[in-house]
């Protein structure tokens, strides 16, 4: 009974002491919040106002959203590149974790540690060449460029085929003696008995396209093709000391990510676990 | 017609094998082309966007050539980039800064590590901590950086208006500072990456067999002992991984620069992906940037190189 008490104290008080350790976390997202909603001159206001005492919330949010720098704009752009690099990239990594993992044919093992080795290479050292490559072909400054650039992943075909290795050949067996071939055993049995991982790849995928900034920066160039990180960086480059401002476009870049990120918590947070067992 | 009979039995006897063989051929051979099918977008799509690149950069690295020229225009100077580098005062200073970038790795490491142990095992709302602290990793680095950027105002700053508050005269100007910014760049690296290793540590944590620390108990050992001699050596393959990749990341580290310091100040921020984006993308100078490239693959080769040499090694299972 003593110890039982004892136990649980202990828990509350490592709670307590571990909420204050994430109050570090979450402050410069609440700080950010919080700056965004108020007016100019009450920003760097200290004691800190963590609840504004001037409220510009309306026409701090304009301006970012219908100013000069409208994010609607480049909010259409992110969402469009966004869905479609992780649509493509879901479609090619769980038809080609499919082939390596469940087609037995030879020269896949072969093929699957070319495609491994790739992984080895850090992206920023292919870049220049895809830079020439890209112009050479016209898909510099175009999204569609951009969206290739992110739909051939060997994390996905990685992390998919593993999914894949886990169905037992028996079903497959079965199928093919029922006359299905391989297209019919991907769409009608292989793909559904693997959608949590398919999901949580497709929420991975989606989160860093719309965080990338890097691609975006070197394959773009239009103005209107920008996607949120590069407004933002612009915004914030010619924004300079309005920092309401700057923090409503930040609150407005990070907000969908949340939504997707607490819609799909348990996928993502699964499948990095799971990523990162399995090494 | 004795033997007649002999062949047409022998016959029957084989047609069944042989049509199965053929057949098997057969299943095979479209198997073949079925698995093509399946991996060939894949295939195509890394061909095209990592493997061809990778070696165009390579050949790249011995040339002199620059974006707005002309490719006739391109001279083949052998070793020449190579040479270079190694007085390029701003390059030895990216490798030096790289290297120490990469501090980040254990610190973070150790708070996850820290922070799992607890969560694990002696906490309320287990959730809610997991996406706290899980919340700087998915959010743009482009946003988080603006925003610490004003967290770390030199003079009007809330971090610094709170260190003033508990009498700290002076406190650094943080990332207009030399000697500060990159170890500013190095603590928001760490608040963002601690919330994946983390993850992957509760992770790791739930596979140890809960019977260790059973027996543990009986022999009335400490939670500092069981750490020790638990947790700690049986976390390790989680550890390693955690270390590798963490390295690795470090390399790669690009935007927290290109939106805070772009370098500098006094080139006291600049990294190896830094430099080759300078050198490529300001300056235009292909060979040089390519030459950069070669060398930060061979860096990250290296590392994954001892990570496949080094599992076994150092690893308890």
């Amino acid at each position: 009974m003593r110890s039982k008490r004892q136990i649980n104290i202990k828990k509350i008080v490592s709670t307590i002491i571990l909420f204050f350790c994430s109050i570090a976390f979450l402050l410069p997202f609440i700080w950010m919040l919080s700056t965004s909603l108020k007016i100019e001159a009450d920003v760097f206001r200290y004691p800190i106002e963590w609840i504004p005492s001037r409220w510009n919330a309306l026409s701090n949010y304009q301006e970012v959203w219908f100013g000069d720098y409208p994010f609607y704009l480049y909010y259409w752009n992110s969402i469009k590149v966004a869905v479609l690099t992780t649509a493509i990239s879901v479609i090619v990594s769980s038809l080609a974790a499919y082939g390596f993992s469940k087609v037995r044919f030879p020269a896949g093992a072969w093929l699957f540690i070319i495609v491994l080795a790739t992984y080895m290479v850090p992206p920023q050292a292919s870049l220049v060449p895809q830079f020439i490559l890209f112009r050479y072909l016209g898909l510099f400054d175009t999204h569609f460029g951009l969206i290739l650039l992110g739909s051939f992943s060997v994390l996905g075909t990685f992390m998919l085929r593993q999914f894949f290795l886990g169905i037992h050949n028996d079903f497959i067996d079965a199928a093919k003696i029922d006359g299905a071939g391989h297209g019919i055993i991907f769409w009608k049995i292989a793909l559904p008995i693997v959608r949590p991982a398919v999901a949580t790849y497709a929420i991975l995928r989606f989160i860093w396209t719309w965080n990338d900034y890097q691609n975006p920066l070197i394959f773009l160039r239009t103005d209107a093709l920008y996607t949120i990180q590069l407004a933002m960086q612009k915004f914030t480059t010619i924004n300079g000391s309005f920092y309401t401002l700057i923090m409503a476009a930040a609150v407005s870049a990070i907000l969908p990510l949340l939504i997707v990120f607490i819609l799909g918590q348990k996928h993502v947070i699964d499948g990095i676990a799971l990523g990162g067992v399995k090494g | 017609m004795a033997s007649k009979t002999f062949t047409t039995s022998e016959e029957l006897k084989e047609t069944p094998k042989k049509l199965k063989r053929m057949r098997k051929s057969k299943i095979e051979k479209s198997e073949n082309i079925i698995g093509f099918l399946f991996v060939s977008p894949m295939i195509l799509g890394i061909s095209v966007i990592v493997l061809f690149p990778i070696v165009a950069a390579f050949i790249l690295s011995f040339a002199d050539w620059k974006f707005v020229t002309s490719i006739d225009q391109l001279k083949w100077v052998g070793f020449d980039n190579f040479v270079a580098l190694s007085s390029d005062e701003k390059f030895i200073k990216s490798v030096i800064n790289n290297a120490i970038f990469i501090l980040t790795v254990p610190i973070t490491m150790l708070c996850a590590l820290f922070l799992a142990v607890i969560i694990d095992k002696n906490v309320y709302l287990k959730s809610y901590f997991k996406v706290a602290f899980f919340m700087p990793y998915i959010s743009s680095v482009v946003a988080i950086a603006v925003v610490w950027q004003v967290l770390f105002h030199p003079s009007q700053g809330p971090i610094n208006q709170v260190l003033m508050t508990f009498g700290i005269q002076n406190p650094p100007t943080w990332i207009s500072d030399p000697s500060f910014a990159l170890i500013s760049l190095m603590i928001i690296h760490i608040w963002i990456s601690i919330g994946f290793s983390l993850i992957v540590y509760i992770a790791g944590l739930q596979s140890i067999p809960k019977e260790l620390y059973e027996a543990a108990d009986i022999d009335g050992a400490n939670s500092w002992y069981k750490f020790r001699n638990i947790t700690f050596p049986l976390i390790s393959p989680t550890s390693f991984f955690l270390l590798i990749t963490g390295i690795i990341a470090s390399f790669k580290v690009f935007d927290l620069i290109a939106v805070l310091t772009k370098g500098g100040p006094l080139n006291s921020t600049t990294m190896l992906v830094w430099h080759l984006y300078e050198r490529a993308f300001i300056d235009l100078d292909v060979g040089y940037a390519s030459a950069i490239a070669v060398v930060l693959f061979l860096f990250v080769f290296t590392i994954t190189i001892v990570q496949w040499l080094g599992q076994k090694k150092w690893v308890n299972y």
